[in-house]
């Protein structure tokens, strides 16, 4: 930064908060503990702002904004957990349940899984939309690793960290809508993808059951994320 | 205080939340004294009675006479607990759900079967297209995930009942619980 960055002031919660004026409303909450759930964001990766979990209110501002993607700004008064935002952010959970087929209780991250948790935590106990069971594949072609699309809600943090830490772009979207998927290389099977170094990186980051290394049973699959940070920054030393 | 009325109905379900509801111990002698079991699979008793006061139901609507009888039970019941996560979402029942039923049927009867090759049509209820969740069905007053939810849980969402209380979850169980 070679600018000098503006401290401003704002609440949030009602709780007064200094920050910096290029930080987002997600990292000042994370910095001062408070809480905003999140999915498609993931420190170290580019933000999408594509989930919309992270909305919150800003006083004098009609539209809900999304957190990981808005910079503060000074006097705003932000509302990270009010009635209305709870109900949204529970209505795009029963989204992504419906959209696809989640059945924890045999699914390899019950468990471990950022769905299922904030399912949980944001006290969402059924779905109110009409479960639509889609038929979808499992590719296991590669040699250490599966893609089930019946878990992928469609976050592209596998996207990213392929092309911005790994370079390698393997994954991909394909289609729109409700009929979006990703895929390996041009859309053929990951075990015949060029591209793939079989680095793991997308397994890790990837928030469900979706990504998951082979021979893994129920509740078996967890994630290390550790190493994000760290690759970020060499990455940006070009160390 | 008179004993609450409270029935347990058996779905498309593998009958784990009902083993859960056993698991309770010797916690079930202390609910004893404040209810009455009026139907179950667990007691012997053909038809489901009227004005029971809670009833809980395990298992997803899969066949028409699942459908048959949770519109009965609904009827008949003040409070009703979707109890698990096949009652809850479908679950495991709803691995089907992609297919059509003649394919599943051929492939558990007759790709699969070495003896007697061929679907059963007489003396079993007969499959709807899907097995969907309770509350697509009728309305649903409280929601138990798990698979099955853990015996505290249940519990704690009877006791809960008993004392008027509509039952925070909370930490306590979720999906795959
Ligand atoms: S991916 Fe998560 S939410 Fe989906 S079935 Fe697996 S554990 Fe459940
Ligand atoms: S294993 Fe590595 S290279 Fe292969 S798709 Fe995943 S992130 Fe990309
Ligand atoms: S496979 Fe996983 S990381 Fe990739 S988009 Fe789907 S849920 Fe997200
Ligand atoms: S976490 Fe902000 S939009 Fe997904």
């Amino acid at each position: 930064m070679s600018q000098a960055v503006r401290v401003i002031t704002l609440t949030m919660d009602g709780r007064e908060i200094s920050a910096r004026g290029d930080q987002t409303v997600l990292q000042v909450a994370r910095e001062n503990n408070m809480y905003i759930p999140t999915l498609c964001h993931l420190t170290g990766l580019a933000r999408v702002g594509s989930c919309r979990l992270c909305l919150v209110e800003v006083k004098g501002i009609n539209k809900l904004l999304p957190a990981c993607v808005t910079r503060v700004e000074e006097g705003w008064e932000v509302s990270l957990n009010s009635e209305r935002l709870s109900k949204y952010r529970k209505s795009i959970l029963e989204l992504l349940f419906s959209e696809r087929n989640h059945v924890c209780a045999v699914c390899v991250s019950n468990g471990h899984c950022e769905l299922q948790t904030l399912a949980q935590t944001l006290g969402m106990t059924h779905v109110h939309f009409a479960y639509r069971y889609p038929r979808l594949a499992v590719d296991g072609s590669h040699d250490r690793f599966v893609v089930d699309h019946n878990r992928c809600i469609l976050c592209t943090r596998c996207v990213r960290v392929c092309d911005e830490i790994e370079g390698a772009h393997t994954w991909d979207l394909l289609g729109r809508g409700v009929n979006a998927q990703v895929i390996t290389d041009l859309n053929q099977p990951w075990g015949e993808s060029d591209t793939c170094t079989g680095c793991g990186k997308c397994i890790n980051v990837c928030p469900t059951g979706a990504l998951v290394e082979k021979g893994k049973s129920v509740r078996e699959m967890t994630k290390q994320r550790q190493f994000l940070p760290y690759l970020t920054l060499m990455r940006e030393r070009r160390w | 205080m008179s004993k609450a009325r409270v029935a347990t109905l058996w779905l498309d379900g593998c009958s784990g939340c009902h083993m859960s509801l056993l698991d309770m111990d010797e916690r079930l002698l202390e609910l004893a004294g404040k209810i009455e079991m009026v139907f179950s699979p667990l007691v012997d008793q053909k038809e489901f009675p009227e004005n029971v006061d809670v009833a809980l139901v395990e298992g997803a609507v899969s066949s028409d006479e699942d459908l048959e009888k949770i519109l009965k039970v609904r009827a008949r019941s003040k409070l009703l607990v979707s109890l698990g996560d096949c009652a809850v979402t479908a679950n495991i029942p709803s691995m089907r759900n992609p297919f059509k039923v003649k394919d599943v049927l051929d492939r558990a009867y007759i790709e699969n079967a070495t003896l007697n090759p061929g679907a059963p049509v007489d003396a079993v209820p007969t499959l709807r297209p899907q097995a969907r969740p309770i509350h697509e069905f009728v309305n649903v007053d409280v929601f138990v995930p798990g698979c099955p939810p853990s015996a505290d849980t249940i519990y704690f969402v009877l006791a809960e009942i008993l004392e008027g209380r509509v039952p925070d979850l909370g930490a306590k169980t979720r999906f795959g619980a």
